[in-house]
């Protein structure tokens, strides 16, 4: 397996030992995973790697051809770096194929320390344009970036040809509407943050109850959601969360929906993407073998020049809805 | 050692106030408000910026007039060919520029600038890292704890740190326009609905608990953070400047408060009071700070 030069990588998510494995059988060309604890934003209970199973899964990775990246995309606690900077180190003494990284101050650790390390920008990093992307290639030779889910397709088009390194997109999985890295809506109503914790509106802080004739769910003191007690209530991802303003009750960021574009694949290949990323640390392994074994088919059939075939992933989708998102300008 | 006297800064107006207001805001900033530093210039939305093209030279000039230091602050989430150009134009500029962007930071390469609340600085080796490469100041993320906030201020004695002290919280950024999208607008025909709302549009849960508020692009938090309760311990943990952020109420009364709590005229407790009484109707919150959820108000 492995990317052929030049063909577009799929990068799968892994959020345990198992999944790994599940993604790799399935077709993956390189996996991302994290360390058991706040250093990546996957910081979920009973997920991720403690060293040795990451040190083994990359040797298992690499027996079946794959890569391994270890995200390392929180922003490191000020006073207690330590965390962070084993983090990376231990990423390279296992021979991860790179560390994905959105912290200026750990980029610069990593580039001075690992200097043969490869270094790919997390969408943490809110990088959305050429001039900050030039920016961390310059500064740290940053060898990818991952773009924030905030462009167009024509603008990651344009971004691509200028920029002197490699893009990744999301393809499909939870959508943040907000320009990653830059979110703080979780840690206002619980106190827990994506960019400190690793976590964005964590099951800790939720709850679901019940109340005459609805069913309501919380994150926090706040309400995220109510509706009759016979509907699904959702989970509370506060973004994705009905309010109420002057023009009446709506889901007034975005609906419940995640990001599907596998019919955008073929324009996101001429646009000279390199990567496509399938979100998901936090699934389970059925769904990760069920997701890249249908993009690894529709990437197999952009590279033969026939249609993707139309496999249904609906069911596997947040609130059994899909959307292009930023993909596509109207979204704004 | 004495802890150097905390300076206050007027941060950028978020919101979109007709060119007149916004004029005769920061006229009536430069005339009376105890403030250093004055931040400048759009930071949401780009679209808005051709309202204070024909204003912002005089604004400057009177600001400076007045003896304050004028900080130009860039877009938060440039995104377009025009963006950028108008970033890189800020170059031109004898003020200080305020970047919000990581791209600011190629632009302005190696002259002397400052770091806005909406870059990331979370420790003291990002931090360390911006002051090497010219930072001279640097606003903290509003979401930051106490603890953070010294070990940072600690690691680059030569760079200004401040910290988020008055307003609305910045929670969020994003591509689409929530004003226009609530109106049934797309962004790139908004008819600039979001100068209805001038502190923001209100966003409350479905049970109307007061929660966020809606500007443009923007998503900050219903409460004003006001960390009066927390100047001394700012000032001791070594942060030089307090960043006041303009809403319609009277900024100068309330920057006055700030000041004389800083210069220990007036007990917090006391300033608290006469600050609720500028802002009726205003929650407060300071939970960040705390390490707490940034919506309460934590008495300590």
């Amino acid at each position: 397996m492995g990317a052929s030069e030049g063909a577009l990588e799929l990068v799968c998510p892994a959020g345990t030992p198992a999944a790994l494995r599940a993604a790799i059988e399935s077709g993956a060309d390189a996996v991302y995973c994290g360390f058991r604890d706040e250093t990546n934003a996957r910081n979920f209970p009973g997920l991720n790697f403690s060293r040795d199973e990451l040190r083994q899964a990359i040797m298992f990775a690499h027996y079946k051809g794959a890569k391994v990246l270890v995200a390392i995309n929180t922003f490191p606690r000020a006073g207690d770096t330590g965390p962070w900077l084993r983090a990376v180190d231990d990423a390279a003494a296992f021979n991860a194929d790179a560390v994905i990284l959105a912290d200026l101050g750990l980029l610069a650790y990593a580039a001075e320390k690992h200097p043969n390390l490869r270094l790919h920008l997390s969408v943490q990093a809110g990088a959305a344009n050429a001039e900050a992307i030039a920016f961390y290639v310059e500064a740290f030779s940053v060898k990818r970036v991952v773009l924030p889910r905030v462009l167009s397709v024509p603008e990651i088009a344009k971004m691509t040809r200028a920029v002197p390194c490699e893009t990744e997109v999301f393809v499909f999985g939870g959508l943040c509407v907000m320009e990653e890295g830059r979110c703080s809506l979780s840690s206002y109503a619980s106190g827990k943050s994506p960019n400190m914790h690793g976590v964005c509106s964590p099951a800790s802080h939720v709850s679901y109850k019940e109340e005459g004739g609805s069913l309501v769910s919380r994150l926090g003191d706040f309400t995220i959601n109510r509706v009759p007690s016979d509907q699904s209530v959702g989970y509370p991802t506060l973004c994705k969360g009905r309010f109420r303003t002057k023009f009446g009750a709506a889901h007034i960021f975005e609906d419940p929906v995640s990001l599907d574009a596998r019919v955008l694949l073929p324009a996101l290949r001429d646009a000279g993407v390199k990567a496509l990323k399938i979100e998901g640390r936090q699934r389970g392994r059925a769904y990760v073998s069920a997701v890249v074994k249908t993009f690894r088919e529709a990437v197999d059939a952009l590279e033969r020049g026939e249609a993707a075939p139309s496999g249904a992933l609906t069911a596997l989708t947040e609130g059994q809805s899909a959307t292009c998102g930023g993909y596509l300008k109207t979204w704004r | 050692m004495m802890p150097r006297a905390i300076t206050l800064t007027m941060g950028p107006v978020l919101f979109n106030w007709p060119a007149e207001q916004w004029r005769d805001f920061y006229f009536r900033i430069a005339d009376e408000a105890p403030v250093e530093h004055v931040c400048v210039g759009e930071v949401v939305c780009s679209r808005r910026q051709p309202f204070y093209n024909s204003v912002i030279a005089d604004v400057v000039e009177r600001l400076e007039r007045a003896g304050k230091t004028v900080l130009l602050s860039s877009l938060a989430l440039p995104t377009l060919d025009r963006e950028l150009r108008s970033e890189s134009a800020l170059r031109e500029s004898s003020q200080m520029i305020e970047a919000n962007d990581i791209s600011m930071l190629r632009l302005l390469r190696p002259r002397p600038h400052a770091i806005g609340p909406l870059v990331n600085v979370y420790n003291e080796r990002t931090a360390q890292f911006l002051a090497a490469h010219g930072a001279a100041r640097i606003c903290l993320p509003p979401e930051l704890p106490l603890a953070s906030i010294e070990a940072i201020a600690k690691a680059i004695p030569e760079t200004a740190v401040e910290v988020w002290a008055f307003g609305r919280a910045p929670l969020a950024i994003s591509a689409r326009c929530y004003h226009a999208r609530l109106h049934g607008r797309m962004k790139d025909s908004c008819q600039f609905v979001c100068d209805q709302d001038p502190d923001g549009l209100p966003v409350a849960t479905v049970d109307d608990q007061k929660f966020l508020t809606v500007n443009g692009v923007q998503t900050l938090s219903h409460t004003y953070c006001c960390l009066l309760n927390e100047v001394a311990a700012l000032a001791d943990v070594g942060a030089a400047s307090l960043r006041l952020s303009p809403h319609t109420v009277d900024m100068v009364a309330i920057a006055q408060l700030f000041r004389d709590v800083a210069d220990r005229r007036r007990e917090p407790q006391s300033a608290l009071t006469a600050l609720r009484a500028i802002c009726p109707g205003v929650d407060l919150s300071n939970g960040f700070i705390h390490g707490d959820v940034g919506a309460r108000f934590v008495t300590a």
